[in-house]
């Protein structure tokens, strides 16, 4: 009993960072229909990109987190300018190669630049444990669920009480009206970019402390996010959070009390079931096929 | 051009006939073996993707599933390697027609995830039951195969045995996609509703059609167990899902002669690249995008509207001349 509340409780927090990982998948995916297969890259970006300016640089951590969430923000930004709006009219498959080719590309730039090392940052207040009840947590914990709380509610706020935010709902829910009123919709894409690679960094900035960063830390993170964003049907909103937490919460359970060594193994079972049961992802609705 | 499909298939043949003496006593030809076995794979993948319309982010799986149970079955239990190699393909088959029908259901980007989900549980428990595969660290000893006096244990002759199974697979996949079966396959592509409005039992065809693509994996998979007499989880993760996928989108969807040169390019490239060391993988990413920048229908539509280009631009140069 007691082993399951910490598994839950840490769950929570891997789960919280899938879903932001999840969010920015669906933000993308809403405005432009491409699954972005290298949103893990710019989890990893932030999180190394943090170890560069606080280790390397020597920025203090509020410094070095702003930069690095900043850079992977370029990063994405440039992603978009250069790999996808030149190709506006390829089909969603070609899309998804160039996502690909995209993530192998900043995975290896990654590589070349910071080496093959595993680094470490520092937690952001301590390694002191909390105690909750008979189970521990740690500030970083509260840290990555305090961080996730904000965004999820800055993004809540963004996108239904802004300008900008509602042209991009506008735009994923039919671009072609949506210009027709007159939103620049290519715009709204890549301010998709810029969202999405600012949220995944920030995912990669937070959960650094407890994983430590390496050039390929992205690929694994990536696919869980997908995951998540999956089980919430590609929304934006809360499905997605849900999703995340579940698929963190189980995971860590089953790590827990069934095996560690197939961790991911449990989260991809946990997939395939809930799409095998319900195969437009837990809250997705059901879409009829126009002839 | 050659445009009957017999004068293809022929031409093809002879050219796989004749590498052997062009590359004669060069390393080359060890990785033409590696060619023949990731162009079965390609082909086996388009014939999902690229007629059906199915994306498979997965099959590395499959892949795995074969090289591993020859592997284990012959190394580590000595059983008879071809009795094994055609257990395999048919339980691989099975396996992929029990799972394909609930993972077929699924559409677009939830398929994707599927097949990608079911690619990295495979390849974790390869990972994880040490006792059986010998975990992250591989198994060895694979013996060579044998047919009569004859022991495959060179590149030639490895490569004789590879590109046999590989041209029947071709042909054989040439003859699917020009079949009845090919131009249902391409009418659930286009509108899987229309397809069974027109009487194609969409549901079976499909999960038919995953299920001899799982086969030829398989067998792809059994070969290069052998070929190789070592095998490790590595080489069926996630990443070679995807190098799959991109031999079959760089080659040409729908294209079985395009599976050929993507695999081709896919698996020369590394070989070209030494020279690159740790550059190779940024160079590799960079290619990959550009490819799909410039010659979006893959090589097979790319290279001969490249060379009408440039013949038109001669002309053009002639007549500014004259």
């Amino acid at each position: 009993m007691e082993q399951i509340l910490q598994y839950s409780l840490s769950g929570i927090a891997t789960g919280a960072i899938y879903a932001l990982i999840g969010i920015g998948f669906s933000i993308i995916y809403n405005a432009t229909g491409i699954i972005n297969f290298a949103q893990g890259e710019f989890v990893m970006l932030g999180g190394i990109l943090t170890f560069f300016f606080l280790d390397i640089l020597q920025f203090p951590l509020w410094g070095a987190i702003i930069l690095a969430v900043t850079g992977a923000t370029l990063c994405g930004l440039l992603f978009e300018r250069l790999a996808i709006r030149p190709l506006a009219k390829a089909t969603p498959i070609n899309l998804v190669i160039v996502t690909i080719g995209g993530s192998i590309l900043i995975r290896g730039l990654a590589m070349l630049i910071w080496g093959k090392d595993t680094h470490s940052v520092p937690s952001f207040s301590g390694d002191n444990p909390i105690a909750i009840g008979s189970a521990t947590l740690l500030p970083q914990h509260l840290w990555i669920m305090g961080i996730t709380l904000a965004v999820i509610c800055l993004n809540k706020y963004f996108f239904y009480h802004t300008i900008n935010g509602k042209a991009m709902r506008a735009c994923a829910y039919n671009p072609r009206a949506a210009g027709l009123v007159g939103i620049d919709v290519k715009r709204m894409v890549l301010l998709s970019f810029v969202i999405s690679s600012a949220m995944g960094s920030l995912a990669g900035i937070i959960i650094a402390p407890l994983t430590m960063t390496a050039y390929d830390v992205g690929v694994m993170l990536g696919l869980k996010g997908f995951c998540a964003a999956i089980i919430g049907g590609m929304s934006t909103g809360m499905s997605v959070v849900v999703g995340g937490l579940l698929l963190g919460v189980l995971e860590s359970l089953g790590a827990g009390l069934i095996s560690s060594g197939y961790k991911d193994a449990i989260a991809f079972i946990i997939l395939l079931l809930i799409l095998f049961i319900r195969p437009q992802g837990l809250f997705g609705k059901a879409e009829t096929e126009r002839v | 051009m050659i445009k009957h499909p017999l004068c293809k298939y022929t031409a093809f043949v002879a050219l796989i006939l004749i590498i052997p003496f062009v590359l004669k006593g060069s390393y080359l030809i060890n990785v033409m073996v590696f060619v023949g076995i990731n162009t079965m794979l390609a082909i086996a993948l388009n014939l999902l993707l690229g007629y059906a319309g199915q994306i498979s982010l997965g099959h590395a799986a499959f892949f795995g599933l074969g090289a591993y149970l020859s592997g284990v079955l012959t190394a580590t239990h000595g059983m008879n390697p071809w009795l094994v190699m055609v257990a395999a393909a048919v339980g691989v088959g099975l396996l992929a027609f029990v799972i394909g029908f609930p993972i077929l259901r699924l559409k677009g980007h939830y398929l994707a995830m599927a097949t990608l989900g079911f690619g990295i549980i495979v390849y974790i428990v390869f990972n994880e039951t040490v006792d059986i595969t010998g975990g992250p660290s591989g198994l060895s000893g694979i013996p060579n195969l044998k047919l009569g006096p004859v022991a495959f244990d060179s590149d030639l002759k490895n490569y004789y045995l590879v590109w046999i199974v590989t041209l029947l697979v071709v042909l054989l996949a040439v003859n699917l996609a020009d079949s009845r079966i090919g131009r249902s396959l391409r009418a659930i592509h286009d509108s899987e509703v229309a397809a069974r409005v027109m009487g194609v039992n969409a549901r079976l065809l499909k999960v038919q059609i995953f299920a001899l693509s799982a086969v030829i994996s398989s067998l792809a998979g059994s070969l290069y167990a052998h070929t190789m007499a070592f095998v490790a989880p590595a080489s069926f993760g996630f990443n070679f899902s995807v190098e799959l996928l991109t031999m079959v989108v760089i080659g040409g969807l729908g294209s079985i002669y395009g599976s050929f040169l993507g695999a081709l390019l896919l698996t020369l490239l590394p070989e070209f690249l030494r020279f690159l060391h740790d550059y190779d993988i940024v160079f590799y990413g960079l290619l990959l995008m550009v490819m799909i920048m410039f010659m979006p229908g893959g090589l097979v539509r790319g290279i001969p509207a490249l060379l009408r280009r440039m013949m038109t631009g001669r002309k053009k140069g002639e007549t500014v001349d004259a």
